[in-house]
């Protein structure tokens, strides 16, 4: 078995027994990134100098200490690293390396991971296949022509490819998921609020949520257990106590009552991953819980609602990337505002600027009313749809995405198929609840997700599920052939 | 003949107020005035790629207190909105603002002005996050940017159009700035840019509902400023309609030197903020509890304050007006009175001497060394006899420069009056022999000689002979 498909108690007793180092976890990390990245493309930056000195550190200090001691992680690249390049894979922040560090990271640092680098991305998160990276696109590890999904591809890839232990991601409209569901790996977005989004670089502050990408639920729910809590530097930071994650991962969910919402196995769902799904309910169904259908009444207009409102807080949130402070400037302005166009122009990426339109559009005076307003009306009319659902069930279940990967290049002239590609994981972020992707098969060699979403705060309840699902099943011990 | 008094002026005032909070607004850097450019900075002021807001709630207590003590309406739910704008002094290129659930609602203030008292309405106190600032470097090739002030905590304070002169507009800004200070909310110091105005003006004919179109005048920088502009906007605005012409909407600069205004931009090239509600914050629920709290923590404001002076001490209206409108002058009064129970007299030194001083030498009362101590025990000396008037005048302007004690000065400067009957006399003496003419003069009926040899004895004495009895003892003398 690969060192990295070991379980982690596992490994943690061979790093206290002196009969595995820190420092080998991390030359196992550079090894197979050396051997597979080229195919790939999963890392924009490389961590190899600190990351050997921080493994030989925790050598040094002894016996295993934090719930991820000297684990391999990967960090999406629009969490600020403070000193290790971050650039959102964008040519505008090709220079910038932060001078803080996200919570989360230090988060990671407190509980022993090694970070071995920055993985690739769809430019500021935008997009759902990492064609929108601006340096390079990632591939699919299990069919390199195919894409890996977005904006976390990288993540997922790297994850899937065994390059490292685990790594985080951020979900806005899917971003953890949909790559997880296409890699065949288990991404989790946590409930709007319980992970700090202290040093995510805002896409749409409203919907953003960091997680976990992991090859099973168990090491979801330690780095979940790692990174979730109130953080004063977090206005939006739910204060709430944190149960225990790992603890609840008992295999039994007996008599829980499961909702399949008909709008996300009706039309526009591939026939093999609607089969894919109900086959993981029978499993399910075997386990004790039961499930029926369930209307979520307005799912239609998620993704546009949620087009209205990230990009209105994009074109936002996007606007201090001036090409003034930090970031690359265009060289040789005429004045200030061609020293904006400039840089503004270009620094960012097609699909970027489109958002960016699209969001000044929808904030500008005299259209307000009629797209963002209206939005945030229907957000809370989607809300209410999960809200009125969860009073009956325990668990909504359906598939992470309506197919599996799509070939590279297939579909980046055509936003809007591809924006439809989010259609059963946009609504559950507008909701704000917490959900989970976990491999549930493959159609034509590639992999199936099933997307398990829970009450908000209750990720006890979907990792639970989860795994109970994952005990019963192989398919997440699949490993792709590079 | 063209006069601006052929229409009536609408005036309405937007004062933007630094709040005087240890640290800025949303993230922990400190708001001091003076440190070197970029010192007082942090990743979430500079706005770099990542950070979050985080509310100072000292920010919204102040905020609270000075919409309060405005007479606004405080909200219950209240938010925070972005202002979108691309400019350098900007550095998330959105400004945190509060749009349409400002703090305070529907206030007012009453100024004084020509002895008569008018109410003028604020329509809203928002709290907002200052700017940074921007120095453009001579010759135009480069911009300079601070980032210490950006993210200070500002209240933005917006009247409603019921000013109708620009002494209207200074006296409601004196006003303002003098319940700002008695709230402790903020330094109020136009000069360092804590206090700020922008006005809107416009002239319609007298008896017209309908307002005229206005222009909005910014970069005055100071009370005097206000004045001036809004003075010249009156003729300028006039003189277009004068002539039949309409007058632009738009954004004009005031030039102090040239005492002119000059357009900045038109009502075209306004910009579209694009006001959204900040998703990095959350409402602010403001409970009874709360606004009762923040309440209770509001001084005795000026218009109560002239109030109890004329009642209780009895001084004319102008005067209290005149010391309460700095808190400081007032607390300085009101110190004096620990020393004295002459409250008439410690109002005259004040009206007289202290003001003078400060008006002669451009110098704010924090900037001279005397203290209501001082003042009061001066008075006291002066009372006793210890010193006379004249020497009062003396120990006050030293007062003034050292903050030295009255006592103390008197005693080093050997300034203590002399009320002993004998050494007087001998001092007339003395100058009755030695100036003879006088003394002929004064006999022959000549009763101004007598002004003579009593500055003779006094200059003798170096000032310190009780007037008084010079005058007794010189009449017995040349009487005898």
């Amino acid at each position: 078995m690969a060192l990295f498909d070991q379980r982690l108690q596992d490994l943690h007793n061979e790093l206290a027994a002196g009969k595995l180092s820190a420092a080998e976890l991390t030359e196992a990390a550079y090894a197979r990134i050396a051997e597979t990245d080229e195919r790939i493309g999963a890392f924009l930056t490389l961590n190899e100098e600190a990351a050997r000195v921080r493994a030989a550190e925790l050598d040094q200090a002894g016996a295993a200490k934090g719930l991820l001691h000297a684990l391999p992680a990967g960090i999406k690249d629009n969490i600020v690293t403070k000193g290790l390049r971050t650039t959102c894979a964008s040519q505008f922040l090709s220079n910038y390396d932060p001078i803080y560090d996200a919570t989360v990271s230090g988060k990671l640092q407190d509980a022993g991971a090694v970070t071995i680098g920055k993985l690739n991305m769809d430019e500021f998160a935008m997009g759902g296949s990492n064609e929108n990276s601006s340096f390079r696109p990632v591939r699919n590890p299990w069919n390199t022509d195919y894409v890996p999904g977005g904006s976390s591809g990288g993540s997922a890839a790297a994850v899937a490819a065994g390059q490292v232990y685990f790594a985080l991601g951020s979900d806005t409209g899917g971003s953890i998921r949909q790559p997880a569901s296409y890699c065949g790996v288990v991404g989790l977005k946590p409930t709007y609020g319980l992970v700090s989004r202290f040093g995510l670089v805002a896409f749409a502050s409203s919907l953003d949520a960091i997680g976990p990408i992991t090859k099973n639920v168990e090491d979801a729910a330690y780095v979940l257990q790692t990174i979730a809590g109130h953080d004063r530097m977090d206005s939006t930071s739910a204060d709430v106590s944190i149960p225990d994650y790992v603890g609840s991962l008992s295999g039994d969910i007996k008599g829980m009552r499961i909702g399949v919402p008909k709008e996300y196995m009706g039309e526009g769902i591939d026939p093999k991953v609607k089969e894919a799904v109900l086959a993981a309910l029978r499993v399910l169904e075997d386990l004790g819980a039961t499930w029926e259908e369930v209307s979520l009444p307005h799912t239609e207009y998620a993704v546009a609602t949620y087009y209205l409102l990230a990009s209105s807080e994009a074109s936002s949130n996007l606007a201090r990337f001036d090409g003034v402070r930090y970031g690359v400037r265009a060289d040789d302005p005429d004045n200030l505002i061609d020293l904006y166009r400039k840089s503004r122009s270009q620094g960012f990426g097609q699909e970027v600027k489109r958002r960016i339109m699209l969001g000044t559009y929808a904030l500008s005076s005299g259209y307000y009313d009629a797209y963002y307003l209206k939005a945030q009306k229907v957000r809370t009319l989607i809300k209410r749809d999960f809200d009125q659902a969860f009073e009956k069930y325990d668990l909504l279940v359906g598939p992470t995405a309506p197919t599996t990967a799509f070939r590279i290049g297939e579909q980046i002239g055509d936003p809007l198929t591809m924006y439809l590609n989010d259609i059963v994981t946009i609504p559950v972020s507008l909701a704000g609840v917490p959900a989970i992707s976990v491999p549930c098969g493959f159609a034509d060699g590639l992999p199936v997700g099933l997307q398990l979403i829970g009450k908000p705060f209750d990720e006890s309840t979907v990792l639970r599920a989860a795994h109970a699902y994952e005990q019963h099943t192989d398919h997440h011990k699949a490993r792709p052939q590079l | 003949m063209t006069h601006y008094q052929s229409y009536e002026t609408v005036i309405g005032l937007e004062v933007h107020v630094e709040l005087h909070t240890a640290s800025k607004i949303f993230c922990g850097c400190s708001t001091s005035f003076g440190a070197p450019p970029n010192t007082h900075t942090c990743p979430i002021c500079l706005g770099h790629p990542g950070v979050l807001p985080v509310l100072n709630r000292q920010a919204v207590d102040y905020a609270m207190k000075a919409a309060m003590a405005l007479n606004c309406t405080i909200a219950d739910v209240s938010k925070f909105d972005r202002k979108n704008y691309f400019y350098p002094d900007s550095p998330k290129a959105y400004q945190i603002s509060q749009f349409d659930q400002p703090i305070g609602e529907n206030g007012w203030i009453d100024i004084e002005v020509d002895g008569k008292t008018k109410r003028i309405g604020i329509t809203r106190l928002h709290l907002e996050e200052d700017a940074g600032k921007l120095t453009h470097v001579e010759g135009g090739y480069a911009s300079l940017v601070d980032f210490n002030r950006v993210g200070t905590p500002l209240v933005e304070i917006v009247s409603e159009p019921d000013l109708r002169t620009p002494e209207e507009a200074k006296a409601y800004l004196e006003k303002l700035r003098a319940i700002m200070q008695y709230c402790d909310v903020s330094d109020v110091k136009m000069e360092e840019g804590s206090l700020r105005c922008d006005a809107n003006i416009s002239l319609r004919p007298w008896g017209q509902e309908k307002f005229g179109i206005r222009a909005e005048l910014k970069n005055m920088n100071s009370f005097r400023g206000v004045q001036r502009g809004l003075e010249y906007e009156q003729l300028r605005q006039a003189d277009i309609l004068d002539a039949g012409g309409t007058v632009v909407q738009e954004t004009r600069r005031w030039d102090d030197s040239q005492g002119k205004t000059f357009s900045m931009r038109g009502k075209e090239e306004s910009h579209d903020y694009r006001y959204f509600p900040d998703p990095d914050l959350v409402r602010l629920h403001i409970d009874s509890e709360w606004k009762e709290r923040v309440r209770a923590s509001i001084p005795e404001l000026p218009d109560a304050r002239q109030a109890r002076y004329t009642a209780e001490y009895g001084l004319p209206a102008y005067d209290a007006g005149v010391i309460t409108a700095s808190k400081k002058l007032a607390d300085f009064f009101e110190e004096s009175l620990s020393y004295t129970k002459d409250a008439k007299a410690v109002s005259n030194w004040i009206m007289g001497d202290l003001l003078g001083y400060l008006n002669q030498t451009g110098k704010e009362i924090e900037a001279v060394r005397i203290t209501g101590q001082g003042l009061g025990e001066m008075i006291g000396l002066l009372e006793k006899g210890t010193i006379s008037g004249k020497i009062a005048k003396t120990v006050f302007k030293e007062m003034l420069e050292s903050g030295k004690r009255p006592q103390q000065i008197v005693e080093e400067q050997g300034l203590v009056q002399i009320s002993d009957e004998g050494a007087i006399k001998a001092i007339v003496e003395k100058i009755v022999a030695a100036n003879p003419q006088s003394v002929e003069d004064y006999r022959a009926g000549k009763e101004k000689a007598i002004g003579f040899l009593v500055g003779q004895v006094m200059k003798e004495s170096r000032g310190k002979a009780n007037p008084g009895l010079v005058n007794k003892l010189l009449v017995d003398v040349l009487n005898a």
